[in-house]
């Protein structure tokens, strides 16, 4: 096993890319309306903001940013988002993801349609983050090895 | 201006692939690890920067040429990092670089 180490380039790099790559990622999710891209792609950018940081300032730093037990904690967040938005609409006798049955109310249902659209890729986006980001630290075994 | 501005792209485009054909070629036949790096760093940043390069001056000043700069800008910070870092973890783990037969290196 060898030393860890830091080297100069890639830690500055590192910090200058990772915000550039999460702002990237917010363009991706909530312009998926009108351009390629939505809420796997933009929560695999912030995934990869995550995992270079921690990569290059070492474990330690990427836990304060996300920690390991939040990784967890978000996934189950962003899929209970997605359910929840699509069984609304089971309020007003609608069927699953019928989202202009949503009870919200000063809506019209078009607009209530492409407003939980992009709720829902929010919330897929959250998983996806959480759980690429997760996948990395198990990968790294218990957190006593870590 | 127009067929000026055309012009500049193709010659961008072209010299990039010329980059990219040379750095393919040091990729095949350079004989270790970290000459082969130092080839393929040339293919990743200068041969791709100067046919995106090439591909802005195309597109011209719209929302697309903006976000051709933005990869451009990118890519020249993230390659030569990467590059930097494949050789560093190599020299790190102990992989001595080549030398030439008689110079050092296996006479063979």
């Amino acid at each position: 096993m060898r030393t860890p180490s830091r080297s100069l380039v890639v830690v500055l790099a590192a910090r200058g890319l990772a915000p550039a790559i999460q702002l990237f990622a917010l363009y991706v999710v909530f312009h998926g309306h009108y351009s390629p891209g939505g809420g796997f792609q933009g929560g695999v950018l912030l995934a990869a903001s995550f995992v270079l940081v921690r990569l290059a300032e070492g474990y330690g730093a990427g836990q304060h940013q996300i920690p390991r037990r939040a990784g967890l904690l978000l996934g189950v967040a962003g899929v209970l988002l997605f359910g929840a938005v699509g069984a609304a609409a089971f309020l007003t006798g609608g069927n699953f993801l019928d989202h202009g049955r949503v009870p919200l109310p000063g809506f019209a249902p078009a607009d209530l349609r492409s407003l939980m659209i992009l709720v829902i890729e929010v919330g897929v986006a959250i998983t996806v983050a959480a759980v690429l980001t997760a996948i990395y630290d198990e990968l790294l075994g218990d957190e006593d090895d870590a | 201006m127009n067929i000026l501005l055309e012009t500049a792209a193709i010659i961008l485009f072209g010299s990039g692939v010329l980059f990219m054909l040379v750095g393919s070629l040091g990729l095949l036949r350079l004989p270790d690890f970290f000459t082969r790096t130092h080839a393929s760093g040339k293919v990743d940043s200068v041969g791709m920067m100067l046919c995106l390069g090439g591909l802005a001056l195309h597109e011209g000043p719209t929302l697309s040429g903006l976000k051709l700069v933005l990869v451009i800008a990118f890519v020249a910070v993230s390659s030569p990092v990467a590059a930097h870092a494949l050789a560093r973890a190599a020299v790190r783990s102990g992989l001595k670089p080549w030398r030439a037969p008689g110079q050092g290196g296996p006479d063979r």
